[in-house]
């Protein structure tokens, strides 16, 4: 009797066994599936990008080029100025990201330690700024850099408010993530005589990692991405960030009789890599930054 | 000087930066557009004050108002709501505990990170109609001849959507999603699981409630910055194929640098602030009848 009661259960807890397997079997087939379906558009640049110039426009396309072009990689960066448009998208990172790191911190620490009369307000009106659509901002900020700064064709409309709080998000991250540090570590360092820059330099900065990669990668990330700024801000194509430059490049590559489009896709490989690699440099901290700041609401 | 007063001038002190370009500029601004909404201004000759008058064209006259606001509605009205809920259903897949997800989650976070301007001219060659991969692989395994995206004027909203929805679904938004589902506690899993809730169930009426604050989070600042879409319209068709894909901001954009209505443009923008803030307040309003913070039940 007590066998056979045993040989059901077991055979019960075997099928719920097959079951579970089956459910993650159908899970690992759909996500791979899915992460195919999302690589298609990545093989395809890449793939396009080591084409000759009349390869990328053969009917039926090709997947893979007959012979690898990996001279475009090379050609690319005498075809177009990209060599001029990449170091200026570096200069322009180089200046605006340790900008909005170092004052978001400082602003994100007033907001999650000190207590002074008009903070919360502040924080409201930080926060509703995240509502007002840009272009409310960026005619009247373009006036006035014309009129009476004289800054067009210039890199200061797009460095200079990185320096000035480097936008609400980026507070407002900080500032969640500050907040989840225990106030002990303060008050004990308070006691032992530290100053409010000492605490921040030598207690909270430290214990921040996480947050401030993560900032450091979103910063990154909208600048080397930022295509409205440079496009209302700058003419001249010696002036150019990649992002303008690719669109500079695209609207000569489709214009022309010869076909350019492979040299287009490495380009746009060129412009993606420093992002991608970054990414997974610190995704360690980017997840953990994001997770432990509390975002969610 | 007091401990206090100390304490407070240092606090202004760190809030500087911010404070300093709070109105520089934004405060400044806001007010200096609001101003010119009501002048002609081309930048080179003296504004001239026009009262109302630039709004009422807005509302009567001007031929792409009304039809770059409908472009507008249905390229977010598509585009959050299946962002958000692909955004979820990812989150919800990469959730569950098994090995491997890591990896899965930088496959779909990948795209996010691809410049917007680059991921815009990789589509326009995905999606080219001749020679593209998309439209000849459909044709060769199911005979069915897809639409010129580009070219034809009612597809290419659709194009842009799906832009979008690549860009974004598996990005900072799966990731706050991910956040959210590791934040509700194991208990209530398990007081769920003795109640005989299967699966199912346990995402329908534990998940589910529990994230809601995350959702409402992800849809408002989805809709602010769907109704903001700009950069993959324009360098893909640059408004077209016949205004199209002439968006809001491409419209506030062009009537500003395109012909130097600075003024108009300025109207313009302050419909589209009140609009995206009236939207906001909506939503929060509605909020209370759906959104459950667990905080304020203790």
């Amino acid at each position: 009797m007590a066998t056979a009661a045993l040989a059901r259960t077991s055979s019960r807890s075997a099928a719920a066994q097959r079951r579970r397997w089956a459910v993650v079997a159908a899970t690992y087939l759909a996500m791979t599936a899915l992460a195919l379906l999302f690589c298609f558009p990545f093989f395809w640049t890449i793939s396009s990008s080591l084409k000759t110039g009349p390869e990328t426009h053969f009917v039926p396309p090709t997947f893979l080029p007959a012979v690898p072009q990996w001279g475009n990689y090379v050609r690319i960066w005498s075809a177009q100025p990209v060599a001029v448009w990449m170091s200026n998208s570096v200069l322009i990172v180089v200046a605006t990201v340790p900008g909005a790191v170092i004052t978001a911190t400082l602003v994100a620490y007033a907001f999650a330690r000190f207590d002074y009369p008009g903070r919360d307000f502040f924080f409201v009106v930080m926060l509703s700024t995240l509502m007002l659509p840009y272009e409310v901002t960026l005619i009247p900020q373009y006036i006035i850099y014309q009129k009476y700064f004289g800054w067009i064709n210039t890199y200061w409309p797009l460095i200079v408010p990185s320096w000035l709080g480097g936008g609400a998000f980026t507070i407002f991250l900080m500032r969640q993530f500050l907040m989840t540090i225990p106030r002990d570590l303060d008050d004990a360092a308070r006691v032992d005589g530290a100053g409010s820059f000492q605490i921040l330099w030598q207690i909270l900065i430290p214990l921040c990692r996480p947050a401030l990669a993560t900032v450091a990668i979103l910063e990154f990330l909208r600048q080397w991405n930022d295509f409205l700024g440079p496009f209302v801000y700058l003419n001249t194509p010696e002036l150019f960030t990649m992002a303008l430059g690719i669109r500079y490049f695209q609207t000569l590559a489709e214009s022309t009789q010869d076909p350019k489009t492979h040299l287009l896709m490495t380009a746009t490989i060129i412009m993606a890599l420093p992002a991608i690699l970054l990414f997974f440099s610190c995704q360690r901290y980017f997840v953990r930054g994001i997770v432990m700041s509390g975002l969610k609401g | 000087m007091s401990r206090r007063q100390r304490h407070v001038l240092e606090a202004y002190l760190y809030m500087g930066p911010w404070l300093v370009g709070y109105i520089a500029l934004t405060l400044v601004p806001v007010l200096l557009s609001l101003y010119y909404s009501f002048t002609n201004y081309d930048v080179i000759s003296p504004e001239k004050w026009v009262g109302l008058r630039n709004y009422v064209e807005a509302f009567t006259k001007d031929d792409q108002f009304w039809p770059s606001l409908a472009k507008t509605a249905y390229y977010a009205g598509v585009t959050v709501p299946l962002g958000v809920v692909g955004s979820l259903l990812l989150a919800v897949f990469l959730n569950v505990k098994v090995r491997g997800t890591s990896v899965y989650r930088t496959f779909f976070f990948i795209p996010s990170l691809v410049p917007i301007v680059a991921s815009t001219v990789l589509w326009f060659w995905l999606l080219q109609a001749d020679w593209g991969p998309v439209n000849r692989l459909v044709f060769l395994a199911t005979g069915i001849v897809l639409p010129r995206w580009f070219q034809d004027p009612s597809w290419t909203i659709p194009a842009l959507i799906s832009l979008a929805l690549w860009a974004s679904v598996g990005g900072t938004r799966m990731v706050i999603f991910l956040a959210g589902l590791q934040g509700v506690s194991e208990e209530l899993y398990d007081a769920a699981k003795v109640d005989g809730a299967g699966s199912w169930a346990r995402l329908r009426h534990v998940t589910l409630p529990m994230i809601t604050p995350t959702i409402f989070f992800n849809l408002v600042l989805g809709i602010i910055a769907a109704l903001q879409v700009f950069t993959s319209a324009l360098v893909a068709t640059e408004g077209g194929p016949a205004y199209a894909t002439w968006f809001y901001a491409l419209h506030i954009y062009k009537q500003a640098f395109g012909f130097f209505n600075m003024g108009y443009a300025s109207a313009l923008a302050w419909l589209f602030a009140v609009l995206i803030i009236a939207l906001t307040a909506l939503q929060m309003r509605l909020a209370r009848s759906w959104v459950y913070y667990a905080a304020e039940n203790e």
